[in-house]
């Protein structure tokens, strides 16, 4: 039943989607915090109110993540050969990934910093806090359930981009089922990368609740 | 030790002012209470003396400092001079209690070994020594407020500054924490700013207290002064919301008096008159007693010389 499944593709393309995804996931945190904490920092009535740099912020993380991602994939080629040097195979897909991603992802952070108790934060500023204190004493500290939660959404909607990418030659488990799958009629490889990428999610959702669970101490 | 100047505040976008020409002075070591109805500007004033918040015009100073002309350093000085509780604890969930404790000392770069050590002495102070290991959500309120006013000692204050500290609790946990407040100001000579809508808690720790309605300071006084014998209806207002209970019912042909005496023989007998209900106590050192009366009408006017006797 499963005569086109070739072992070693799959297991090749199990690592190209964790590869994409783990280099992904890191770098759209390392960006999303930041970009999710500056967001916060520069709204009206925060420690740093830019209105302006606000809004302009705001506006290109909301025009980022309104492109739809396989549009992306396509207006990002040029930028990501200059980045990465190819557009293709792992390292090309990595580029519009992130750009895909930390956007959305910031926007979680913001809000999970917002949910930090308002008197916690004032506390921290009574106390003599620098901004930069702040944020790394009271604001982070006391979003991490919430940032946790977030960067497990964010993990999962990058599965599901790893898997789109596999259109323009990405690699991955996305790839085959398309190059296979798809394209061949091969439905017995369609349904096993399916059924890896399912159990894939479900890994990320229950080490995401599971490390949210670990870290809140209400 | 804080004193406001002519000041007035202003939110951006909001029509009238918040705050309008205060002049209050709040001396070294005293209890200074502040008492107003919710929005009277309350949280606001104490707001300025920390420079949470800064004035539209006029000064706040702190021991002769002008606080909004400090920079970035001054300011951070001036906050580890000035401590804070607030009513909805401000606790890090986070942290364990040692660890809410020593943060602010951990934002002044104290080492670790000093650090442990203060904790520990203030933790222990404030009674909550078995619980250092725990988080915040395993507290009660009172246990709560508790880990608030160590972590607002903990770099040594001069001034703490307390926004309805008990308001969230229940009256024997407030009376509990009000009665520590009161023991660190005379250990520590701390001068304590305490922000309240309730007169109980006047009554119970103040020295010193100003009335504020819309955003004015409309009455000032000891705190006995004040609660016994208040003018302002605002003043009156409070007072008569520390009464429990619905109001009393005068029996047929008799007149409703609220009679106030105080000083020696402030709870002697009367003569004629009947209870309805009422308190005996001190309040600042002072004995007093303040009763519902039911008397014969005639007896009203007699009962004036006595003390203060407002007919309800
Ligand atoms: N950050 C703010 N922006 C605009 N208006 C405010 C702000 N903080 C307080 N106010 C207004 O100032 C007035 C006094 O508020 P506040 O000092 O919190 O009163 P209280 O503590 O006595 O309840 C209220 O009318 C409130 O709406
Ligand atoms: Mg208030």
């Amino acid at each position: 039943m499963f005569e086109n499944v070739d072992p070693a593709e799959i297991a090749q393309a199990c690592i190209d989607t964790l590869v994409m995804l783990g280099a992904s996931l890191a770098l759209t945190v390392l960006i999303g915090i930041p970009l999710g904490v500056l967001l916060y920092l520069t709204d009206r009535r925060r420690p740093l109110a830019r209105p302006w740099a606000n809004l302009a912020v705001g506006t290109i993380v909301n025009v980022l993540r309104s492109v739809p991602f396989i549009i992306l994939l396509i207006v990002m080629i040029p930028v990501t050969v200059l980045i990465v040097g190819t557009s293709l195979g792992v390292a090309g897909a990595i580029p519009p990934l992130v750009v895909g991603a930390a956007p959305f992802y910031a926007r979680l952070v913001e809000t999970s910093l917002r949910e930090v108790d308002r008197g916690t934060v004032e506390a921290t500023q009574a106390m003599g806090a620098t901004t930069w204190q702040l944020v790394t004493r009271t604001l982070l500290p006391e979003a991490r359930p919430g940032l946790i939660a977030g960067g497990t959404v964010t993990a999962i909607a990058l599965v599901s981009f790893t898997a789109m990418a596999g259109v323009v030659g990405a690699g991955g488990l996305g790839d085959l089922a398309i190059r296979f799958g798809y394209q061949r009629f091969q439905t017995d490889v369609m349904l096993v990368t399916v059924l890896l990428l399912v159990v894939l999610v479900q890994a990320l959702q229950w080490l995401g609740d599971m490390l949210v669970r670990r870290t809140t101490r209400r | 030790m804080i004193r406001f100047e002519g000041v007035s505040k202003r939110f951006a976008g909001t029509g009238g002012e918040a705050l309008r020409a205060i002049d209050l002075d709040v001396a070294a070591g005293e209890i200074f209470g502040v008492i107003g109805a919710s929005g009277a500007g309350k949280s606001t004033l104490v707001r300025l003396v920390n420079a949470l918040e800064r004035p539209t015009s006029g000064r706040v100073l702190v021991d002769g400092v002008d606080v909004a002309a400090l920079d970035a350093a001054g300011l951070r000085g001036l906050r580890r001079k000035v401590g804070m509780i607030f009513q909805s604890f401000g606790l890090h969930s986070s942290l364990t209690v040692a660890d809410n404790v020593g943060l602010p000392l951990r934002l002044a770069g104290r080492e670790a070994r000093e650090r442990q050590e203060r904790v520990a002495v203030l933790i222990d102070r404030v009674g909550l020594a078995v619980h250092e290991a725990k988080y915040p959500a395993q507290l009660s309120g009172g246990q709560k407020q508790r880990v608030g006013i160590a972590r607002a000692l903990a770099t040594g204050p001069s001034i703490l500054l307390c926004d309805e500290p008990t308001s969230a609790l229940d009256p024997e946990t407030t009376r509990s924490v009000l009665r520590l407040l009161r023991e660190l100001n005379r250990e520590l000579g701390l001068t304590i700013m305490l922000i309240t809508h309730e007169m109980e808690v006047v009554r119970e720790v103040c020295d010193r207290v100003a009335v504020i309605d819309g955003g004015t300071v409309v009455e000032m006084g000891a705190a006995a002064d004040i609660f016994l014998d208040g003018q302002h209806p605002a003043t009156r207002r409070l007072i008569s919301e520390a009464g429990e209970g619905a109001p009393a019912v005068a029996p047929e042909g008799m007149a409703l008096v609220r009679l106030t005496r105080r000083g020696a023989g402030s709870a002697a007998p009367i003569d004629g008159a009947e209870v309805l209900e009422g308190r005996i106590g001190r309040i600042g050192g002072e004995s007093y007693s303040d009763l519902v009366l039911a008397v014969q009408p005639s007896e009203v006017e007699r009962l004036s010389s006595l003390g203060r006797a407002d007919r309800i």
